[in-house]
């Protein structure tokens, strides 16, 4: 065991509890950025003139009538900004627009109101003359137009081109994809105001205060030690606010500069989803070759990412959606091309998972879709590629662990009932016409750590005050995933004291500096070794103080539980004895603590190296029930065992993995995002740009029956208390709900397509209409069904008059 | 008939015992007054009834004269509804020494992750906590997958207005579960036994000086109250659970000047039951039909579940769901199977209008500036044989892509009379009169149901939309005989 993950005696960390700020929110008590706003007097409230077209120039922006607007107290537009207009880290996102607007909705000027009411008048009243030019909408357009930003890496190993001649069975295909809203509860919001020395001061909901910090900064041009970030938590972030709120920030704060008065810019639900990145949607296109066996031999994929108007997080999206198309299966022969579709859409960012999901559906995708082809059932197929020992990944890092893939995947099997209840299934098939069911299995092998190295670091202050109480504050963000509960739990175990000795303080960047973003699951890993670095520090200074006390050696001392005693001493003392006497002795009782996260490299120009610290594994088993009347379809049932190493948190990473699987669920099954491809006026508009038409999903989509297992035996050496990250990898267990649609789907096919069925494709978002027609492409006509073809419903639609709904 | 109330530029709201002046601008909804008291547990997720979030709980009139905690969304509700009455907020459930059980079974459970939807949550599970008939679903618990009832009676559907992105929803499921029945002494619990607050004489009028918005909200105690002003006002917004009205507000800006709330008239409530048919108040909450009517019109039976969330059919009213004359309202295809009529009332009196003549637009109808939806009339005896599909992304709370609702009657194996009653495919709802036509003296085979299936596809002129395409809702239409046979043949 390394220093780092080995636990000392009677830990706290492994304890399960409920979320530190639990109980605030079960009555409201815990506040959110936006609760705030009442506690400030003289707020003024931001409302933005969002674009009605989807790329034009901007002939004209006519502000005057919005001060004529009772209550309207100043309109900011590009002209307004004295720094760099700029929200992003790639020079080519300008906060407000100067002369050319990229998108539908993007907004073009804000007005500040006395009230909301106001604000929103004066915005309506604003006058913007455009002058249209072409757009491109989708992905596909992009692509014929050779419209592409940013890098276009290549992983190339082995001999692919080679290797396809050698191979038994070749198959070819496309897959397009939707992305995902993140739908976070709580959207985006921010609060600015500058105090008495000019320092600004912003409250946001933001997964990265040190990023929100800088953008703030160069948009007011003024150093960053005039700019403090403060998130109390977030109402749910999942990615999308690790880059998206610093326009907002930015915005608020200069509002806060200019006016004297507290801004709050707060986006309503249909602002942020028409403004706010989402998940990347893709386009891939692939060949691959199987030995006689159904042995993956070689790969060559082009993957494009759906970047939208700007580059935002697509390149680092991009390049982790390309590290994991191999997700858990060996490829000696691999080629993936990437590149980023630029389009006139918002400009799509982190979702978790971070392109990662993207990769491993390709491949998914594929052995889903071949595994009849191959005369093999999908999961024989997946099993016998998995990685073993020796093996490395297509960017050449060895595979640790894989046998612990196996171990999930044999527990599952077992545990499920997996071969029992297939059995049952093929029984209830045979004998219901109308509902079939489906089960399938699916791997999951995700790195661990940001791709880009530097990010891989963490800080922590702690706080040791006279009485014993100890204050923590670290550079990680609480967005509900209890990383502050662990941060708890660490902290207490270093420490050596009770839960209740400890607290834990906003997360602020006049706190720690140069935090990394909360993000890529690594929060625990970085923020927690820094936690235990600080919390080591100040342990060693007070072991030298309680051998004096104790009359021991120093390396005897252990804190446990708030008892300071020694192996050679009878003698014991209180925590709070030992900090007092500590303090008498001039001791400092607070330290800063760092965590780099060792051994990483990574040459984005050819794509090798080691990125990630370890890989975290799980397995999932699902079970649908399809309807072929509508396609509509229940989840009957999931099985799940999930490796998050030795568990900091059992209660907290259970919830991950619930959530994290409903979520992807949510994406894969149900998330429609609707942009309007037509050439109308409203060309460019996200037609699903509200909770009634975007749907997440609700009590009726989770699991019927629900079994999260932790995998046994799963100590990680490289991080904190042997513990693993958790925050992402389990979204993509949420595949299995997937291949098992396909799977009752394919029930529906005639039995001329032999015991495995057909080879079916299944569009995603697999929606009811989706699954309709997999179901129409695979079932035999019967009786009736004569006149139910394409044909027939295409001259009903063409003829169809158009109704609002 | 009671006075006219007096005109006031306030309402008073009791809210988690301390009474409240809302004095803002006219158009504020419940949760922005909420917030803007500092009472910020309620938050808005989407200011469309959607999320949730914004649930808290209303002390209403019960049918036995005593009084329910309702939950409902506060960012659909004119603050002005509020007048009069009381209100509970998640921070009022708990006190300085405890938390309230719900509070506690979520709280420990993993129920809550990043919490902005934990407070919408817990009123929801509070009200249906205290909903008194848990006790006795609880002696009969079943938990097959459509009615999900815990073993505590707990009604999981009460959430189904309820999202949360975080947790999955199965720690939330499991902190219902665990709940027991309330304790002696809890006062939340003794309130239900006294009556609700009188529906509030109210007439309250303040003009937005900064804004130059008008408003006026009144809700008078009598029918004929009501009809006098619409009488002399025709332009006034009539609301009856304002659920459909406060997306108007808060999504499209809508502002009206004038306000009539009818949802608590008491001619427009109570079920009436006549050899000839059952008279159904136009002023009934959804949730309030679905417990009154108890399964004695199986065909609402089925709907007013999948209407919905919990939530919105806590505010929701059947004349209301008729009144916006909505294509893709769930009743209408349910009421057109069931041949029903509409009263409308006037200052000049009542007229009887069939349901299926009173569409006549998209969101129009023959209801004309000074009529009220006064009842809705379910001719008798109803169709043995029913049916309700509602086809959607979502399997609950979700707005149709195409809904049909069935009501057939079979005699010696021929169908006699047939009803069809379908949504979502034009620009009204409408009966599929071509279909009914070919089924009515038909034998009930197999053969029939084919045979009709391409008529009932051609009815209707159904559009793509980011719902369904239009091809799909075709394809509905033509499957839909089949599934209405094959539920019927399995359910014999």
């Amino acid at each position: 065991m390394s220093h780092l993950s080995q636990r000392p005696t009677d830990p706290i960390v492994g304890e399960s509890h409920h979320h530190e700020s639990a109980f605030g929110h079960v009555t409201g008590a815990a506040l959110y950025t936006d609760d705030l706003v009442g506690r400030l007097a003289g707020v003024l409230h931001a409302f933005p003139v969002q674009s009605t077209q989807a790329h034009a120039k901007l002939r004209k922006v006519d502000i005057e009538p919005a001060y004529q607007v009772p209550g309207v107290v100043r309109v900011i537009t590009a002209a307004d900004i004295p720094g760099v207009n700029d929200q992003g880290v790639k020079h080519d996102e300008p906060m407000l627009p100067v002369d050319e607007v990229m998108f539908y909705g993007q907004p073009i000027a804000w007005v500040l109101g006395d009230n909301l009411e106001a604000a929103k008048a004066g915005a309506a009243s604003v006058v913007v003359e455009y002058e249209t030019l072409p757009s491109l909408v989708t992905v596909r357009e992009a692509i014929e137009a050779e419209s592409f930003h940013g890098i276009q890496p290549v992983i190339d190993k082995g001999d692919a081109t080679g290797a396809f001649a050698d191979a038994a069975h070749v198959f070819e295909g496309e897959f397009e994809f939707a992305g995902q809203e993140h739908f976070y509860l709580e959207t985006q919001a921010s609060l600015a105001h500058v105090d008495e020395s000019g320092q600004v001061f912003v409250q946001c909901s933001t997964q990265h205060p040190t990023e929100t910090q800088d953008i703030v900064s160069h948009v007011l041009g003024v150093p960053a030690h005039e700019v403090t970030v403060q998130c109390l938590r977030m109402g749910g972030g999942f990615g999308g606010k690790e880059m998206q709120p610093h326009g907002y920030a930015a915005l608020a704060a200069l509002g806060a500069k200019l006016t004297g008065r507290p801004v709050r810019l707060r986006l309503n639900r249909t602002l942020d989803i028409t403004m706010t990145g989402k998940r990347h949607g893709f386009h891939s296109s692939w060949k691959i070759g199987f030995t006689a066996e159904g042995k993956i031999l070689a790969l060559d994929a082009t993957l494009t990412a759906d970047g939208g108007w700007s580059l935002d997080l697509s390149e680092p999206v991009l390049t982790r959606a390309m590290c994991h198309i191999d997700n858990a299966y060996w490829v000696p022969n691999i080629r993936v091309a990437g590149r980023i579709a630029k389009c006139n859409k918002t400009s799509q960012t982190a979702f978790r998972g971070f392109g990662g999901p993207q990769g491993m559906l390709v491949m998914e995708d594929i052995l889903g879709r071949v595994a009849p082809k191959l005369g093999l059932s999908a999961r024989e197929l997946r099993r016998r590629n998995f990685y073993t020992a020796g093996q490395d990944t297509p960017y050449y890092q060895p595979v640790r662990h894989p046998e612990r893939m196996e171990a999930a995947w044999d527990q599952v099997v077992s545990t499920a009932e997996v071969e029992a209840r297939e059995a049952e299934i093929d029984r209830f098939n045979a004998g219901s016409e109308n509902v079939k069911r489906g089960l399938a299995l699916t791997p999951v092998k995700f790195g661990i750590s940001f791709n880009l190295t530097a990010f891989n670091q963490g800080g922590a202050l702690v706080l040791v005050y006279k009485d014993g109480s100890v204050l923590v504050t670290h550079g990680g963000t609480e967005m509900g995933q209890g990383l502050h509960m662990k941060m708890l739990q660490v902290a207490a175990t270093t420490l050596g004291v009770p839960l209740s000795t400890v607290r834990l303080a906003p997360t602020r960047t006049d706190k720690v500096p140069n935090t990394s973003a909360t993000a890529a699951s690594s929060g625990t890993d970085l923020n927690g070794g820094a936690v235990k670095d600080a919390c080591e520090q100040i342990l060693g200074r007070l072991t030298q103080v309680a051998a004096g006390i104790l009359g021991a050696p120093a390396h005897e001392v252990s804190v446990t539980r708030g008892i300071v005693s020694a192996l050679s001493s009878k003698k014991t003392i209180t925590w709070e004895e030992l900090i007092n006497a500590a303090y008498f002795q001039r001791i400092q009782l607070s330290a800063s603590g760092f965590y780099r996260t060792e051994g990483l490299h990574w040459d984005l120009s050819i794509m090798t190296g080691e990125p990630f610290k370890y890989f975290a594994y799980g397995v999932a088993a699902s079970e649908v029930e399809v309807n072929r009347f509508d396609g509509s379809y229940r989840l009957r049932r999931v099985d799940i065992v999930h490796d998050v190493g030795d568990s900091l948190s059992p209660l907290i990473d259970l919830g991950q993995i619930e959530g994290g699987f409903v979520q992807g669920a949510g994406w894969l099954t149900l998330e429609d995002l609707r942009w309007d491809e037509s050439d109308k006026p409203s060309r460019g508009r996200l037609a699903t740009q509200a909770a009634s038409t975007y749907k997440i999903p609700s009590f009726s989509e989770a699991p019927e029956v629900f079994n999260v297992s932790l995998l046994d035996k799963a100590h990680e050496e490289g991080a904190v208390y042997g513990s693993k990250a958790v925050g992402e990898p389990p979204l993509m267990l949420a595949f299995s709900v997937r291949e098992a649609l396909r799977a009752a789907v394919a029930a529906f096919g005639s039995e001329t397509f032999g015991v495995h069925g057909p080879s079916v494709e299944l569009a995603s978002p697999a929606t009811p209409e989706a699954v309709f027609w997999a179901i129409e492409s695979v079932r035999p006509p019967v009786i009736g069904d004569a006149a139910a073809s394409g044909d027939a419903a295409a001259a009903t639609a063409a003829e169809g008059l158009s109704v609002p709904s | 008939m009671s006075a006219p109330a007096t005109q006031r530029s306030t309402a008073q709201v009791c809210v988690n015992s301390d009474v409240h002046e809302f004095d803002g601008p006219p158009h504020t909804n419940a949760l922005d007054f909420l917030r803007g008291v500092g009472l910020t547990a309620a938050k808005e997720g989407c200011a469309e009834g959607e999320c949730g979030a914004c649930a808290i709980m209303v002390a209403r009139p019960d049918a036995d004269g005593s009084t329910r905690w309702t939950s409902i969304n506060s960012c659909l509700l004119p603050a002005a509804a509020l007048d009069g009455q009381e209100v509970i907020t998640a921070e009022g459930l708990a006190d300085d020494e405890s938390v309230h059980p719900v509070q506690e079974e979520m709280a420990v459970r993993g129920g809550s992750q990043c919490g902005y939807c934990t407070p919408g949550f817990i009123c929801s599970m509070a009200a249906e906590y205290y909903r008194p008939e848990r006790a006795d679903d609880a002696a009969e618990a079943t938990a097959d997958a459509d009615h999900h009832c815990g073993p505590n009676g707990f009604d999981i559907h009460s959430l189904s207005g309820n999202l949360c992105r975080c947790t999955g929803y199965r720690p939330i499921r499991d902190a219902a579960y665990a709940l027991g029945q309330p304790e002696p002494g809890d006062t939340i619990a003794a309130r239900t036994e006294k009556p609700a607050p009188a529906s509030a004489s109210t007439d309250i009028y303040r003009p937005d000086t900064a804004t130059g918005e008008t408003g006026r909200f009144r809700r008078p105690s009598t029918l004929a109250e009501a009809l006098d002003i619409l009488a002399s006002e025709p332009e006034v917004l009539v609301v009856a659970g304002a659920t459909d009205w406060g997306v108007e507000v808060n999504i499209k800006g809508a502002r009206a000047k004038s306000m009539l709330a009818i949802d608590r008239l008491p001619e427009l409530r109570g079920i009436r039951r006549t050899p000839e048919y059952i008279e159904l108040g136009a002023a009934h909450t959804l949730s309030e039909l679905e417990r009154e009517l108890a399964g004695s019109i199986p065909l609402l039976g089925k709907l007013i579940p999948q209407f919905a969330s919990r939530l919105i059919r806590n505010a929701a009213t059947i004349g209301g769901n008729l009144g916006t004359g909505s294509p893709i309202g769930d009743t209408p295809p349910a009421l057109l199977a069931l041949d029903a009529q509409l009263v409308l009332t006037s200052a000049m009196g009542s007229r009887v209008v069939e349901l299926a003549e009173y569409f006549t637009g998209y969101r129009q109808t023959v209801r004309e500036a000074g009529e009220l939806i006064t009842a809705i009339r379910i001719p008798l005896p109803l169709a043995p044989m029913t049916s309700f599909q509602k086809i959607a992304k979502r399997r609950f709370d979700d707005i149709s892509s195409v809904a049909i609702g069935y009501a057939v009657t079979v005699d010696d194996g021929i169908v006699t009379k047939a009803r069809l009653g379908l949504g979502g495919v034009a620009a009204t709802p409408l009966r599929a009169t071509a279909t009914e036509a070919q089924l009515e003296g038909s034998p009930w085979t197999l053969e029939t149901i084919h045979g009709a299936a391409e008529t009932l596809a051609a009815e209707g002129t159904p559009m793509d939309d980011h719902r369904a395409s239009a091809k799909y809702r075709t394809a509905m239409l033509r499957s839909s005989l089949e599934r209405f046979y094959a539920e019927q043949e399995a359910g014999r």
